[in-house]
């Protein structure tokens, strides 16, 4: 084994190569890295929250919300419809999971299934999206089958992730990493960004913008008293006017989705204000409410709550407007922004947030390096104290490592945390592991009668064993950190996992290449550890 | 002692050579009072964690940490506490936090509201309440009572899922009795370890668990590099008896045991010094599992080993030693064997 063997010293040489070549980087100034040229301007380490600072956010779907949602607009749908086709019907509602309408005429249930059966679409998979089902007392329930829930659940998550991305996008914050994580979840990762609350302001709203008519049949007081028409809800508004609230026709007219822009400005009084355009649909739809109901109000709904509600002076066919409001500069811009990027399709609650400053994560970085070199200096001292020459030995496989150890981390841009610093320090201490294994095997054969040489190379070939089934064990608390482990969990799992693959060969390699140089070159008559 | 086989002076350097070639120590004979020791601060640690129970930190337990300061001048503590009970939160905390000045606050969220919502909340009001002063909020964490179960349940799966595979692992490569007796270490050290978390009252976060699973890996390496001789001298010396063979097993790994022990000590203990605040009960819980390690390899798993027997006569092929070698080895077992006759 130890026979200086070429391949393994080309190996060795090439690991430390590599190993320096990517470590070196991390070492220049970030101020001297940039000015190089791009081909000399290596991957750094990636840095963890916790170190350069910023926010982690995670993120639910409210499927509780989404289903609701899709009941109540399922309910608009069979009043549109039934209303069409002129069946009579009471009683409908959405329950929690199905929505139920009672069909006055028992001579018209056949058709009324009929036509609320076309509600439904088949689905990807085979099956349709909506089963309708006859009760008695002339009842007919209407529900989505289990997959078509998880598909709605699956769609949400997944335009979510897109809009979230486009708004982030908007504030120029650097990088976001936005990911999904597992069926509802969502996981934001902002680098930088210090201000979690902006960020939360600009993901915490559904931006839902609807337009509906109003209902000036009844009074708000009415309405509040629950004498509401079943077409029509009462609901909060932001407009001074109207302290307790606008009735509004629950039918929407036109929403969001046909917006194709959305920009910050200002009213005739200087005011801020909402210019808005809408495709061609959305334009031929509100050119056709606004000539239809001149002298009426509409209202302008945003999540549930009712911005502005404007008389129709006039129709407006040109598919552009203006919404005044209350709104200030700022509101104006960020609502702008938030109709550019779209509705979210449910609301998002945040149920984890993580934010550190980025001097904070400066202080820890310092820390980090501190105890690293106060760790590592250690370690030299004393595995040189304890084996002299085979202990500089040890101490240069040791140096290898750890450039191999940062340089696969900046290649592979794993994230380095916090406390992966910490495993970064104990993958040193535990690496020489394998030197004393090796060198304690040499003591032994060594007393056992062996020449030298031999007692060297018995050492490695018998520690050898040991290594890998004591280095096993490492890797799978290593794996299994990083499979159950979130955030910096899995930056210490990823510095621990990597280290022992790179201390195993180091201590092993690097030591045997190291030894037999010097056993060839001075033909040693005893082991300096004897 | 005759430490020195060549014929060279003495020398303090390398100081490997202060350490005795060979010990005789009786492992195996205190075996039996370190097992009662051991079972005692087992079944202690076990009360404690029950009666007393481990000081969870927000990842578990759900809730907000921030750290609020008002760069410049010192925080106004009062003041904070003021603010804080006056937005009724749950189990207010506020601790003054490191030199500068500045104060960490912890609080659950009230039932029924939303986390996020109720820590924008507590800025604002902060911020209004320590005016003209700026306030800095430097470290926030926010964790919804939903994932703080969700995390608690996975960390202790992986803890559980770590050990089964170690059990497979051992088992795969030596017998099953030694994988029972490199768990039954194992549970030895996570208990106690949990013991430590809770008598002195660390906060028991995600960044614990990492450190159990780090200490589970390392209690694990100690165990194997023992077994590994072990199976070894099992092969070599086929009529001693098992307990000559693991007391021979576990001497001649001692040196091995102790320097690689130190040295993990002395990087845990710079870390535990110079790593700052947020590592240093990491750092602490390691330095403390991996000495309960190093002990539970030497007094735990071998000698369950011992209680349970091994299959005699390994049938895997016999190592390959030279005559000189097997000479020695031959010696050695007798010269062991002399000295327990003697006792």
């Amino acid at each position: 084994m130890l026979q200086l063997r070429p391949w393994k010293v080309v190996l060795v040489a090439l690991a430390f190569v590599f190993g320096v070549i990517f470590t070196l980087p991390n070492l220049l100034p970030r101020t001297v890295s940039d000015s190089l040229p791009s081909w000399a301007q290596g991957p750094r380490l990636n840095l963890g929250l916790d170190l350069q600072g910023g926010s982690y956010l995670l993120l639910e779907v409210d499927t509780v919300a989404l289903k609701q949602e899709k009941l109540t607009n399922l309910t608009e749908d069979v009043r549109r419809v039934l209303t069409q086709d002129q069946i009579e019907f009471t009683g409908l509602g959405p329950t929690s999971t199905a929505v139920q309408v009672r069909i006055t005429n028992p001579a018209q249930i056949d058709r009324a299934f009929k036509t609320l059966s076309k509600l439904s679409s088949p689905m990807a998979g085979g099956g349709r999206d909506l089963l309708v089902a006859k009760g008695d007392n002339q009842i007919l329930s209407l529900t989505a089958p289990p997959q078509a829930e998880a598909t709605a659940v699956n769609q949400a998550v997944e335009q979510s992730i897109e809009i979230i991305r486009k708004r982030i996008d908007q504030l120029g914050t650097r990088e976001p990493s936005i990911t999904r994580n597992g069926a509802t979840r969502i996981v934001i990762e902002a680098p930088g960004e210090s201000d979690p609350e902006k960020l939360k302001a600009v993901i915490g709203k559904t931006a839902k913008l609807t337009f509906q008519m109003v209902d000036d049949s009844v009074t708000t007081e009415e309405a509040a008293a629950g004498r509401a028409p079943p077409g029509s809800i009462l609901l909060p508004s932001d407009e001074a006017y109207y302290p307790s609230g606008v009735v509004v026709k629950r039918r929407v007219d036109v929403s969001g989705d046909a917006l194709t822009n959305a920009q910050p400005s200002f009213d005739q009084n200087g005011r801020p204000s909402l210019n808005f355009r809408f495709n061609g649909q959305g334009a031929r739809r509100f050119a056709m409410i606004t000539s239809q109901n001149i002298g009426k109000r509409f209202a302008i709904v945003l999540d549930g709550r009712v911005i502005s509600s404007p008389t129709i002076q006039s129709a407006i066919t040109g598919g552009s407007g203006e919404i005044t409001g209350n709104f200030t500069q700022e509101s104006a811009n960020q609502l702008a922004n938030l109709l550019r990027s779209g509705a979210l399709p449910a609301k998002l609650n945040v149920q984890e947030q993580r934010t550190v400053g980025a001097e904070l994560g400066a202080d820890s970085i310092r820390a980090g390096e501190i105890s690293l070199a106060i760790g590592a200096a250690a370690i030299f001292a004393f595995i040189i104290l304890a084996y002299g020459l085979f202990g500089v030995f040890a101490a240069i496989a040791l140096v290898v490592n750890g450039f191999l150890i940062i340089g696969l981390m900046s290649i592979t841009q794993a994230t380095l945390t916090l406390p992966g610093i910490a495993g970064l320090i104990l993958t040193l201490a535990v690496a020489v592991d394998a030197n004393v294994l090796t060198y304690e095997r040499m003591r032994e054969e060594a007393r056992a009668g062996r020449t030298p040489l031999l007692a060297a190379d018995a050492g490695f070939r018998r520690a050898w064993v040991t290594i890998f089934d004591a280095n096993v064990t490492t890797l799978i608390a290593a794996v299994i950190m990083f499979l159950a482990g979130t955030g910096t969990v899995k930056g210490f799992a990823w510095t621990l996992g990597f280290g022992v693959i790179t201390s195993v060969f180091t201590a092993v390699l690097v030591t045997q290449v190291l030894l037999g140089w010097w056993f060839k070159t001075f033909k040693p008559k005893t082991l300096p550890i004897l | 002692m005759s430490l020195q086989e060549s014929n060279r002076p003495m020398l303090l350097w390398p100081l490997i050579r202060m350490l005795p070639a060979k010990t005789e120590l009786h492992f195996v004979g205190v075996a039996r009072l370190m097992g009662f020791l051991s079972i005692v601060a087992v079944l202690g640690s076990l009360i404690v964690c029950f009666t007393q129970g481990l000081t969870l930190g927000i990842d578990f337990k759900g809730g907000t940490v921030m750290d609020v300061s008002t760069p410049g001048a010192p925080i106004d503590t009062a003041k904070v506490r003021n603010v804080l009970s006056s937005l009724k939160l749950g189990d207010v905390a506020v601790q003054t936090f490191g030199t500068s000045g500045a104060v960490q606050v912890k609080f659950q969220t009230p039932a029924g509201s939303d986390p996020a919502q109720t820590v924008t909340r507590v800025n604002g009001a902060l911020t209004e309440a320590l005016a003209p002063a700026q306030v800095k909020f430097a470290n926030t964490s926010v964790v919804g009572p939903k994932v703080s179960g969700e995390l608690f349940q996975s960390g202790i799966l992986a803890l559980g899922i770590a050990i089964f595979l170690m059990l497979l692992f051992i088992w795969f490569r030596y017998q099953l009795q030694f994988g029972l007796g490199a768990v039954a270490a194992l549970f030895h050290d996570v208990i106690l370890t949990f013991g430590i978390f809770a008598v002195f009252k660390l906060e028991f976060t995600l960044t614990s668990i990492a450190a159990i699973l780090t200490i589970i890996g390392y209690s694990m390496n100690d165990t194997v590099v023992v077994f590994d001789r072990l199976r070894e001298n099992l092969r070599k010396f086929r009529k001693a008896s098992l307990r000559e063979v693991i007391e021979l097993s576990i001497n001649e790994t001692l040196s091995r045991t102790v320097i690689t022990g130190l040295t993990a000590l002395l990087a845990l203990f710079g870390l535990a010094l110079f790593g700052g605040e947020a590592l240093r009960t990491f750092a602490i819980a390691l330095i403390f599992g991996i000495t309960i390690g190093t002990y539970s390899s030497i007094y735990v798993a071998s000698p369950i080993i011992l209680l349970w027997g091994v299959k005699s006569g390994d049938d895997e092929e016999p190592t390959l030693v030279g005559p000189a070698a097997q000479a020695a080895m031959a010696q050695k077992a007798a010269a062991l064997k002399a000295g327990r006759s003697e006792n």
